[in-house]
């Protein structure tokens, strides 16, 4: 539970390329709270397949452009 | 701090304090009385009920207006994730005040053991959904 999700994120970089987009901002397309976006670029916590295609149709690019899922243990 | 956590310290926080005024008073009473002839009935009450108006006033006070107030889905997964791993300790306090109950103990005791079990079940559950609030919270495999 309390270990950091293996799966890697470019959320941050991603929303200074759009326009210095807010966490706020994302949060409210996405329909989550501020501190939900914080705890996902911070590796605290996983979103369901659902949200994380949301969090990819707000930057228009692939899922895979977001969210990253590193090989090997 | 999102508004789901505020509110897990305040009932956090309220459990305890309600718990201690309840302990303060109670075991004044039995170093002095026989524990079946212990008044603990309205302290019971008065602390549970004082309790849940602590975390109701607690609440709406660390929210603020509207938009604050809100949660998502992360933290219903942290609520339901908190309720899981704490049940035990309402399993435990059921268990043993059945077997008090069988060994025909005081109701004093059965009482208050059961008490202690809504208590560290809610004790716990907040620790529990605080430290995923603090370090994470990741899908079980």
């Amino acid at each position: 539970m309390t270990k950091p999700t293996r799966i890697t994120n470019s959320i941050r970089a991603l929303r200074f390329t759009h326009g210095e987009m807010t966490q706020a901002q994302l949060a409210e397309q996405v329909g989550v709270t501020r501190q939900t976006i914080i705890a996902i670029e911070q590796g605290r916590y996983s979103p369901s397949l659902e949200m994380a295609f949301q969090i990819a149709r707000v930057f228009k690019v692939p899922l895979d452009q977001v969210f990253a899922y590193p090989g090997g243990t | 701090m999102s508004y789901e956590e505020k509110g897990t310290w305040v009932y956090l926080v309220a459990c305890l304090g309600a718990y201690g005024v309840y302990l303060a008073i109670v075991l004044g009473r039995l170093a002095s009385t026989p524990a079946a002839h212990v008044p603990y009935i309205p302290a019971l009450l008065w602390t549970t009920g004082g309790s849940i108006l602590a975390s109701v006033l607690g609440r709406v006070l660390v929210g603020g207006p509207g938009p604050g107030r809100r949660s998502d889905v992360r933290d219903r997964e942290i609520y339901r994730f908190g309720e899981y791993a704490s049940r035990w300790f309402i399993v435990a306090g059921a268990g043993a005040a059945l077997v008090m109950a069988m060994a025909r103990w005081d109701y004093f005791w059965i009482a208050n053991v059961i008490y202690l079990g809504f208590v560290l079940w809610a004790v716990a559950g907040s620790f529990v959904k605080l430290l995923a609030y603090r370090r994470g919270l990741r899908p079980a495999r």
